[in-house]
């Protein structure tokens, strides 16, 4: 099997006026379709900046990210955007949603760019809050649900365009233990279920757990893949 | 459209900052409303001015009298169609605070010189017939209930005594720039009273208004009145009527110019306010904005937005301000009886209010969409405000 995300010698150097900051040398990492790939590593190790490049959001300074069988290091801003709506769902730590929409409308928003009609908006946008159960609270607005739930609207804005790739920063790291516990489980029926293609960055050993794979970043250099490899 | 639902979310986010801006963008353009209706107002006098007219003043200085003989005389200066002559009456009516413009005319031929103020046949044929007959504008009548046969008391000062006319119709203005706010007296019946109690100053008048032929060359009939009593006594200058508004107007220039000037900084604050605001805002949302763009929005999508969240505030806050600006001038013309003209908001006034606040919505979100373009998504994300 093709492997989705083909990621061949990839460096990131920070540049702000004349200092350079070099934060991932030479990464090469492989994530099969399907796959559920959990990234540790110390804070300020690139964790995030590899994410950040997989996910199409920033460039790197050298080497090829293939997505799918495209470069994606090469296309252009706006064919970039394009192929993230309909390639990545983001997940956050901080969920970041708009305060100012209900459950619904966030979630519907991804949907906002597609043709689809607003009938077809909703039976997506309710399929989504009913995967993460939250169908119930759809009316309700971010800051009348709890961390927990807010995080899971923000998983079904994440999955509500059908992508191949869910991106999670620290999907748990604002959550207490059962929410975080909800969450990955949540995360583990997306991949298992809905065969969505996971990387999930974390600094919780628990969390990564519940991953199909573990892989350690350290000062910029993945760590060979050690025994929980799939 | 789902973006417009968003905009008007975001624009009343912070409602009491939002209120607070639309409100000091009111103030500011009600503000702007008035002091551009009294430029205009200023301004008006010279307008309504007619081409074809002239004004023959004593040449020494307004105040000084010209003799009543001056008129067979003008009247026979080639290129000159009509004459009529006039005083200025001055008076008080009920008190200082009532002050409107009160002229003695000479009843035959005032108003065929001056067309624009209309009045029936019947009234006309009443004031010429009617020593102490006047007649009113109608703004005038208007805002004192003045009626044809009602008599109004005046208490002069050039001409003291207690005065009584009794109106005779109500003149309408032709043009909305014409004066509707003047009085007009019988100069006969005014010269008759004279002569009986300061006979010294019986026949004298206060200027002459000549309206020249078709086709007559206003410099050359000025030049020529003039040249008729140059080395006597009374000694005249003739200018055009839009000169002679334009010499009144020189000594307010420096004031209208002023106001003029500030009119504009008005324009600049509220652009200030707004753009206070949006810069706040855009900040605020420099996480979100990532978001919809890592999500897939363009920056076309951004531009839109708070483009039109600044557009929104900065209209709404017009709205107010060209409402609050009606009350505002009309309170202020009651009090002050500017010039003796109606003060009037114009439609120029509410399109440069309405001009000056698009360009200011548009200019408030020119650095609120600057950063959110050149905000790289990874750093959007990564901001913590
Ligand atoms: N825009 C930037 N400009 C300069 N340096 C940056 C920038 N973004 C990140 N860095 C640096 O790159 C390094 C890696 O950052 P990154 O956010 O990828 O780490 P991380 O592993 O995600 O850390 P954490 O666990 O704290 O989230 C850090 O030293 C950080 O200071
Ligand atoms: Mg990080």
């Amino acid at each position: 099997m093709a492997n989705l995300i083909e990621i061949k010698e990839v460096s990131k150097i920070y540049r702000r006026d004349s200092i350079e900051t070099p934060v991932l040398t030479g990464i090469n990492l492989s994530v099969g379709n399907g796959e559920f790939l959990a990234l540790m590593g110390p804070s300020g190790s690139g964790k995030t900046t590899l994410l950040n490049l997989i996910a199409g959001i920033d460039k790197p300074t050298g080497g090829e990210i293939i997505v799918g069988g495209t470069d994606i290091a090469r296309l252009s801003e706006s064919a970039l955007a394009k192929w993230r709506s309909s390639n990545i769902g983001f997940i956050f730590q901080f969920y970041n949603l708009i305060p100012v929409l209900t459950a619904y409308e966030n979630v519907e928003l991804p949907l906002l760019l597609t043709k689809l009609s607003k009938q077809e908006r909703k039976q997506h946008v309710e399929a989504a809050l009913n995967i993460v159960g939250l169908a119930e609270r759809m009316n309700y607005y971010p800051k009348q649900l709890s961390g927990g739930q807010e995080q899971r609207v923000a998983i079904a804005r994440a999955i509500v365009t059908d992508p191949l790739i869910l991106i999670a920063d620290e999907p748990t790291g604002d959550l207490d233990k059962n929410s975080a516990e909800e969450i990955m489980t949540l995360m583990q029926r997306l991949n298992s279920e809905f065969k969505k293609t996971i990387v999930l960055v974390t600094h919780d050993a628990h969390t990564a757990s519940r991953a199909k794979t573990l892989r350690h970043l350290e000062k910029g250099d993945l760590l060979p893949a050690d025994g929980q490899a799939a | 459209m789902k973006v417009l639902k968003l905009i008007f979310k975001n624009s009343f986010r912070h409602k009491l900052r939002t209120f607070l801006t639309i409100l000091g963008i009111g103030v500011a353009v009600m503000a702007f409303g008035l002091l551009r209706t009294v430029v205009n107002a200023f301004g008006s006098g010279v307008r309504a001015s007619s081409a074809d007219r002239l004004v023959t003043r004593d040449a020494v200085t307004f105040i000084n009298p010209l003799p009543l003989s001056y008129f067979n005389q003008i009247k026979q200066v080639p290129g000159v169609k009509q004459v009529t002559y006039m005083n200025w009456f001055g008076g008080t009516y009920i008190d200082q605070s009532h002050f409107f413009a009160r002229y003695a005319v000479d009843p035959n031929t005032f108003f065929s010189v001056y067309p624009e103020y209309e009045i029936g046949k019947k009234a006309f044929a009443e004031f010429q017939s009617q020593p102490n007959s006047c007649i009113v504008g109608s703004a005038l009548a208007q805002r004192y209930n003045f009626k044809a046969g009602d008599v109004i008391t005046i208490n002069g000062d050039i001409y003291p005594g207690t005065w009584e006319f009794q109106v005779a119709g109500i003149y309408k203005p032709e043009f909305k720039s014409t004066d509707a706010m003047s009085m007009f007296l019988n100069w006969n019946y005014l010269n008759e009273e004279v002569k009986q109690t300061f006979p010294g100053r019986a026949d004298e008048v206060g200027w002459y208004v000549e309206q020249i032929a078709n086709g007559a060359n206003p410099g050359e009939v000025s030049k020529e009145i003039d040249a008729l009593f140059a080395n006597s006594p009374a000694e005249t200058k003739t200018e055009s009527e839009r000169q002679f508004q334009q010499g009144f107007l020189a000594s307010a220039g420096a004031i209208i110019s002023a106001m003029n000037y500030v009119s504009f900084v008005i324009v600049g604050i509220i652009m200030l306010v707004l753009a206070n605001t949006m810069i706040m805002s855009a900040r605020e949302r420099t996480r979100e904005y990532a978001v919809l763009k890592a999500i897939g929005f363009s920056g076309r999508h951004l531009v839109g937005m708070i483009l039109g969240e600044s557009l929104l505030v900065s209209l709404l806050g017009g709205i107010l301000g060209i409402f609050l600006t009606y009350p505002l001038v009309n309170s202020f013309a009651s009090f002050s009886n500017f010039l003796g003209a109606e003060l009037s908001v114009q439609s120029i006034t509410l399109i440069t209010a309405f001009t000056a606040v698009v360009f200011v919505g548009i200019a408030a979100a020119i650095f609120p969409i600057q950063r959110a373009m050149n905000t790289r998504i990874a750093d959007g994300i990564r901001f913590v405000g």
